[in-house]
């Protein structure tokens, strides 16, 4: 299946906001995502999360023949699996550029830079050898899958532990942990891989790019550095220039950000030995977040509703009727008349005047009670009726009496369209 | 049938979990029988006399007869009438083909924009936005889109302009943005102001006055999925404070 295309405002907007200084997440130019450790009940196993980045490394090991050319020496195998679980434009068994290009680093950051003993893999020599073997599945993809699959790569290794064997003359037998206590690899140091985006023909550069991040940029460098600030290999891909500051930079940064992760592995698995040496629980389904879906549910609340009506009349009944509405009209100045309330324009509001209007004559009572009711709802004390209010008039003219409430007195036009309405009825 | 699955409204159910008749030993002869009506939405499939259930999510009821699952999916499946934000990715003769999210790419033609005629194509470019809506979205059908309703109109539909930022989030969010008096957009509303396309294939558009408060509407927007109200609050209080 076909990735999603990354349209142009996002592309527009991204190399936009990397011009501002600023990311997606909010992360600043040299920040890594958030990364998480955790590992599996069995040894080897080890999860890494970068941000929403998330890779799964295993490693197992079996006795196999050595190579001719190497006969006292163990043999290293690793695998970077795409699985379509990490994104759908991953496919099922076939070797992409990715996925080759992932490897190539993986075994160069791992394997050329001997940071593991392959000789203490040797059982016998020239017969018998340990074949670890370490596999890295994608769980999912949001970009900087090197710098995930390195970090877990490496994790696994240093968590893992082999069958110890005895060699008796010509017979090796293979002891199950339980007979004797497995023996964890021999590693030297720690490579980890750590990858910078270039933006604008190298104008920008952002550490652990996320995934459209990674569509928008021109340039990737990937270098693989242990925490004695020795690179392990190194990695340019995009075919962009690079000065040689730049590269110098970019290796000032690695060498920061490789001994926090070095840092930040050896806590983990401190952590892990203390929790298995305690008998505590430990393993994946411990290390995962709580996300709930029922957090947006609420409960049916029960509602009193037996004798609401009664308390409602009987509300209406004890209150004391409302005090009658003066009228105070306004006279900005002689000869000027006002229509409606304060300073609110009512002429938009015909067919509320209306409705009103029909209320308000007698079914004013009715109105009342509803609105007790409300107000019985809310619990508020204060009753104040001012529906009539809109339909104030001042009459200009001191001949002609002035009537208390609106009904009548309102102007013709509104009076006719009234009639009009009750005919209609 | 009815009143089991009116006992598990608001509870979390998965595939799997089934739904049945009751048999009753004995039959009224005074009454006539009413025949029971259920209206199944989304997640839940009738199997032969049973109800199954295909979702994982809680069962929603909407009176007198409707059930559905609510769940928390992120592929979009396409239903007529629906509208969605879509990249397009092609134009190929008289069609656009436009990414929704889901399986099948949906098309789009030329002339199903307001004012478009033979002559008088609407200016689309391969990887603008469209916001359209579903005309046709059968299962074993290409899913067809148009950017006009019946009368002919855009009605808010069409190509996007310039600017802005298109972000994915899960279906459950996006419905509960677009419900009547949806809390989230008030608690958005207070923030400042932004202009929000919400497509219910989960693709969100935003655009604000700067690029800084598009990237804090968007993360919050992001943020916010699995949050409770109280917890979304404090988090958007916390915002206003920190941005203001």
């Amino acid at each position: 299946m076909k990735d999603t295309p990354l349209s142009n405002c996002e592309r527009d907007f991204l190399i936009k906001a990397i011009e501002e200084k600023k990311r997606l997440d909010g992360r600043q130019t040299y920040d890594y995502r958030k990364i998480k450790i955790t590992f599996g009940t069995d040894y080897g196993c080890c999860f890494v999360d970068l941000g929403q980045t998330r890779v799964v490394a295993q490693v197992s090991c079996e006795l196999v023949a050595p190579k001719e050319s190497r006969p006292s020496e163990g043999i290293m195998f690793f695998n970077i699996e795409l699985s379509p679980m990490a994104s759908p434009a991953f496919e099922q068994g076939r070797q992409s550029e990715l996925s080759v290009k992932l490897n190539r680093q993986l075994e160069r950051c791992l394997r050329n830079s001997k940071c593991i003993d392959t000789e203490s893999l040797c059982v016998v020599s020239g017969e018998k050898v340990w074949q670890v073997r370490v596999d890295v599945h994608t769980l999912n993809n949001d970009g900087n899958l090197m710098d995930a699959a390195s970090i877990a790569a490496i994790a696994a290794l240093s968590h893992f532990r082999r069958p110890d064997v005895g060699i008796q003359g010509e017979e090796v037998t293979v002891f199950s942990p339980e007979e004797r206590d497995p023996i964890p690899l021999s590693i030297y140091h720690m490579p980890i891989s750590i990858s910078f985006a270039f933006f604008q023909q190298g104008t920008f550069l952002l550490v652990d790019p996320c995934e459209r991040e990674e569509r928008v940029m021109d340039g990737l460098l990937m270098i693989a550095m242990n925490k004695h600030r020795e690179i392990c290999s190194i990695q340019s891909s995009g075919g962009i220039m690079l000065l040689k500051e730049q590269v110098m930079r970019c290796s000032k940064i690695a060498s920061v950000k490789v001994s926090e992760i070095t840092e930040l592995i050896n806590k983990a698995l401190f952590n892990d030995r203390t929790a298995r040496k305690a008998g505590r629980k430990c393993g994946f389904a411990e290390s995962l977040p709580q996300e709930r879906i029922t957090a947006l549910k609420t409960d049916q609340s029960e509602v009193e509703m037996t004798d609401v009506s009664e308390r409602a009349s009987d509300i209406i009944q004890k209150a004391e009727a409302p005090p009658p509405m003066a009228a105070s009209p306004v006279l900005p100045a002689p000869g000027v008349g006002q229509v409606g309330h304060g300073l609110q324009n009512t002429w938009g509001l015909e067919e509320d005047e209306e409705q009103e209007e029909e209320s308000s004559g007698e079914e004013e009572e009715i109105k009342m009670e509803e609105e007790q009711r409300e107000k019985d709802k809310t619990t508020e004390a204060v009753v104040e009726i001012s529906d009539s209010e809109e339909e104030e008039v001042v009459i200009l003219y001191p001949e002609t009496t002035k009537k208390p409430k609106n009904a009548g007195s309102s102007s013709d036009q509104k009076g006719a369209a009234a009639s009009k309405k009750r005919q209609k009825k | 049938m009815f009143s089991s699955l009116k006992e598990k409204v608001g509870q979390v159910l998965v595939p799997g979990d089934e739904f049945g008749f009751e048999a009753e030993d004995s039959i009224s002869l005074t009454e006539s029988a009413k025949p029971e009506r259920v209206v199944c939405g989304p997640g839940l499939r009738r199997s032969g006399d049973r109800l199954v259930v295909s979702k994982s999510g809680v069962l929603r009821h909407k009176p007198p007869h409707c059930f559905w699952i609510e769940s928390q999916q992120r592929r979009y499946i396409p239903a007529k009438g629906e509208t969605v934000i879509g990249i397009v990715t092609a134009k190929s003769g008289d069609v656009f083909k436009v990414d929704v999210g889901s399986s099948e790419q949906a098309s789009l033609s030329y002339l199903a924009f307001e004012g478009a005629t033979k002559r008088n194509r609407p200016n689309v470019q391969v990887g603008d936005l469209v916001f359209a809506q579903f005309i046709i979205a059968n299962k074993d059908m290409e899913p067809e889109l148009v950017c006009i309703d019946g009368s002919g109109r855009a009605n808010g539909m069409g190509v996007f302009g310039a600017g802005g930022l298109l972000f994915k989030v899960s279906l459950g969010l996006v419905r509960r943005l677009l419900a009547p008096h949806s809390d989230i957009r008030a608690d958005l509303d207070r923030l400042f102001p932004c202009e929000l396309v919400v497509g219910l294939n989960g693709r969100v558009w935003v655009r604000s006055s700067s690029t800084q408060q598009t990237l804090i509407v968007a993360n919050l927007l992001q943020s916010c999925d699995t949050m409770t109200a109280a917890q979304r609050q404090q988090l958007f209080r916390k915002v206003q404070q920190g941005a203001l």
